[in-house]
């Protein structure tokens, strides 16, 4: 069966994709907005709020106990980047009808609880509770301040942050800690009133129930939605390169040194650039991960994205301090050799058979084919997954050397230890 | 090929076991409506199992000998098995646990291509001493980050207060110095005597003809040994080493995990029934549904990372809660004192079907991953159950089995306190 696209009400889509091979079905509401420096974090402060009671559940342990109730339903609360989007909501995982004894229903309980979470919030006088509120903001604060935990993330954020600087995709989808603090009951209520009304929204339901069902569900859910001037998801901006490489170097207590490397790709030719990507870093047979890696030893990770709506390309990496030089060396070596061409038929074909396995697996997992159409919605970038194939198919090595010859290095990150044999910066 | 089928109707799940003339056991479970097919070939051999007994004599061996061993298996004597796999377009990977090593991988095409290559790079060992030596570089690395992430951090320190003499103190990998030692001859020792098909075990996932694995496996793989080996995991009671350890790290806020040291349940299907009575323990202690969890998130003291969870690893298991908090001796405190009042006063009936519901739902809902259907088979049939029977164990459980597991188990005595706080600085220009 083929999945359903439909128009519920003026800026709301829902996506029904029927499958009965899964234990759960999975059930996403979406709300979709331009990143704006200004908003990002009250975009994502809204949703853990909203989780924290309902008119009906007024404190997380009812919600929490309903979920318990549904056999150990789960609903998180998510805040993603889609392109130059911030994608706000709440993904609803539930176990299949078919498993749940005596032959409950689990469907109309799980919508009407998402309906709830976005739409009746427990209010006083208006307004939002205020311990709910400052309680969330300093969870977000401490979120946005724990991507320090992980030294990887956290290179590969601070790369984005700088080479991005004035455009919507420099911006967290956290915000910053200064953004939330701004914030209050005051402001965060009428922005939440705002974004319901003009907001997209996306929703998407995988399972075993028929597309009617999930069509009714969702309409009683969703009935009280205002819908007012919808603003539609924003296209990613292409930018240029600049004439010089931007180079930022940061220091902190760490053992291993982490490199991060932003390019700009001027070629729109998507599927051999899908293709550049996995021959450059982006799979285990890549030439970043063979020769930086495995032949040089010279470091624990190497790997290339294609970022595909932004036209960007980032490599990420740990290393060893004092092999900076080295390792920036080898790392444009790869991306060079790509861009001349000179990779063998079966680091191609490696490549191909990559993609072509990752995509027709899509299908089997309901979260990333959530992820897969919100992303669409959200980017306007749409396809078919077998036209797709068929375009991957048709990609000449020339066309990969063409597209990556387009690649210009932006900016690059270094973080690195304090002490021993820190790089210079030259 | 004789297979044993079972179906197992209240999970919608299948499975076909057969054992090889050359020791192996193999398991089907299949998955018509699926693209993607997997398996997971795996040896009951992981970082806990250094010290052992072969040919009647005990043999110590490096910490990490385990994870070596995983990382050069991908070497072949015509190059690298990683890349043959990736280049027909699987996704291959390896870990190394405490208790065993597992090498999988899925596709959606040339699965049986796949499988064979899986099979031969497994069990026939190529290692230089170059390569070996190189090796040392990229796992030095791994370490290293590693050592550098504060979960792996807080955890260790949790398992050296509670434990005296078990490996699981010891890390998985190793450290810089301990792989130091290691040699071709301690890896070719090691597979040779772990890698043997009746001490392993091939799960396949999805839609394949059983028959046609059975024979790829029968041609490629070697003939058992047999040899039942050994493994000295230490001597433990139920006290711990330390009662709280605290640790200065680049994190942005206190990181702490409060452990509690249980008594290991027998092989065999008292495994799993431990493993629901603690589950369902450690939800109405503290699971997102409980009144103590409610309590200290609207008091700020703990966010959406608190969670707990139970472990049961060779010799021995533990109940684990933690988090991040900037209080987490109030946290711990409050956890032991909901402990007591739960011992003293019980659990609420109507909680507790609550609960039982829930968790038995997110074990079903687990099965979605084949990753897992594939790792609770192997455990099952390296420590003697069957996983896909835990509907029957939730039904046989009650409610005074979890009141007895909170109140022997989850009491101060046996608990330890691992805290992670932050250095002062953060990073700088």
């Amino acid at each position: 069966m083929e999945p359903l696209r439909k128009k519920l009400a003026e800026g709301v889509y829902l996506t029904y994709v029927p499958a009965e091979k899964f234990k759960t079905s999975v059930l996403s509401a979406q709300l979709i907005t331009p990143l704006e420096v200004e908003s990002a974090a009250a975009g994502a402060l809204l949703p853990a709020v909203l989780r924290r009671g309902t008119t009906r559940l007024r404190d997380m342990r009812s919600i929490a106990a309903a979920l318990d109730r549904l056999y150990g339903a789960s609903v998180a609360y998510t805040v993603r980047k889609k392109g130059e989007n911030q994608c706000l909501g709440f993904v609803a995982s539930f176990l299949d009808e078919r498993y749940v004894p005596a032959g409950e229903r689990l469907l109309e309980p799980m919508a009407d609880l998402v309906g709830e979470l976005l739409l009746d919030p427990l209010t006083h006088n208006g307004r939002f509770l205020t311990d709910y509120v400052e309680s969330e903001k300093d969870n977000l604060i401490d979120a946005i301040e724990s991507i320090l935990n992980d030294k990887r993330d956290y290179a590969d954020a601070r790369l984005l942050q700088e080479m991005c600087r004035g455009e919507r995709y420099g911006i967290d989808r956290l915000g910053t800690v200064e953004g939330v603090e701004r914030l209050t009951n005051q402001t965060l209520y009428p922005f939440y009133q705002e974004l319901l009304g003009a907001a997209r929204v996306e929703l998407f339901y995988c399972g075993s129930a028929e597309s009617g069902r999930v069509e009714g569900a969702l309409d009683r859910a969703l009935a009280a939605l205002p819908r007012e001037r919808v603003i539609e998801p924003a296209a990613a901006e292409r930018v240029g390169a600049p004439e010089s490489v931007r180079e930022i170097t940061e220091t902190m207590d760490i053992t291993q040194s982490k490199l991060a490397l932003g390019y700009r790709a001027a070629s729109e030719d998507a599927p051999a650039l899908l293709l550049a990507n996995l021959i450059f870093g982006g799979y285990s047979n890549s030439k970043l991960f063979l020769n930086v890696r495995e032949k040089l030893s010279l470091c624990y990770y190497a790997s290339s994205s294609y970022h595909r709506s932004k036209g960007i390309f980032t490599v990420s990496s740990g290393i060893e301090a004092g092999n900076y030089d080295i390792a920036r060396r080898e790392i444009d070596a790869q991306l060079r050799a790509v861009q001349n061409g000179d990779f063998a038929p079966w680091e191609l074909e490696g490549a191909r058979s990559c993609m072509l396995s990752s995509l027709r697996a899509r299908e089997d997992s309901a979260g990333r084919l959530e992820e897969y159409y919100l992303g669409q919605a959200a980017t306007g970038i749409w396809e078919d997954t077998d036209e797709l194939i068929a375009q991957l198919e048709a990609v000449t090595p020339e066309r990969v050397a063409a597209a990556a010859q387009t690649i210009r290095l932006d900016t690059v990150y270094f973080l690195t230890g304090k002490e021993g044999t820190a790089h210079e910066v030259e | 090929m004789k297979w044993n089928e079972t179906s197992y109707p209240r999970i919608g799940e299948t499975v076909l076991r057969a054992t090889l003339p050359n020791g192996l056991p193999i398991a089907v479970v299949p998955k018509p409506l699926y693209r993607k097919r997997y398996a997971f070939f795996t040896t009951r051999y992981g970082g806990m199992d250094m010290r052992f007994r072969l040919d009647g004599a005990w043999h110590d061996t490096p910490a990490g000998i385990a994870h070596y061993l995983e990382h050069k298996m991908f070497d072949t004597k015509e190059g690298n098995a990683l890349q043959e796999l990736s280049q027909n377009g699987a996704e291959p990977n390896a870990f190394t646990s405490n208790a065993i090593t597992a090498y999988y991988f899925d596709c959606t095409e040339h699965f049986e291509d796949n499988l064979k290559i899986l099979l031969s790079f497994v069990s026939v060992p190529y290692f230089t001493q170059e390569s070996v030596d190189k090796e040392r570089g990229i796992i030095g690395q791994e370490i290293r980050m590693v050592e550098d992430t504060p979960d792996w951090r807080v955890y260790t320190n949790l398992l050296e207060c509670l434990y005296h003499s078990s490996p699981a103190r010891v890390a998985i990998a190793g450290t810089v110095e301990s792989i130091a030692e290691i040699t071709p001859e301690t890896l070719y020792a090691c597979h040779k005597a772990f890698y043997d098909p009746a001490n392993m075990l091939l799960c396949v996932v999805g839609d394949v003809d059983p028959d046609e694995i059975a024979a790829i496996a029968e041609e490629i793989l070697p003939l058992s040994r047999g040899e039942v080996i050994e493994r000295d995991y230490g001597q433990e009671d139920m006290r711990v080493v330390e009662r709280c350890r605290r640790e200065a790290m680049e994190v942005s806020m206190p990181q702490f995990l409060l452990g509690f040291k249980c008594p290991a349940a027998a092989e065999g299907e008292a495994l799993m029934r431990q493993d629901v009575i603690a589950d369902i323990a450690c939800e109405v202690l503290l699971g997102d549904s409980s009144p103590l969890y409610q309590r200290l998130y609207d008091k700020g003291l703990i966010n959406g990372s608190f969670g707990g969870g139970f472990d049961q690893l060779p010799g021995i298991a533990y109940l684990y809660a933690g988090g991040d908090s900037n209080e987490p001796e109030t946290v711990a405190r409050a956890i032991l004192d909901e402990a007591r009042r739960l011992a003293r006063e019980g659990v609420d009936e109507e909680f507790y079907q609550q609960i039982r519901r829930a968790s038995f739902g997110s074990t079903l809902r687990a099965l979605n991953s084949f990753e897992n259907i594939a790792v609770s088979v192997a455990d099952g049939a390296f420590r003697g159950f069957d996983p896909f029977r835990f509907p029957e164990v939730y039904d046989a459980v009650t409610r005074a089995d979890v009141e007895a597991f909170l109140r022997e188990c989850v009491v101060e005595e046996r608990s330890a306190l691992s805290i992670l706080i932050p250095k002062k600085e953060g990073a700088s220009q």
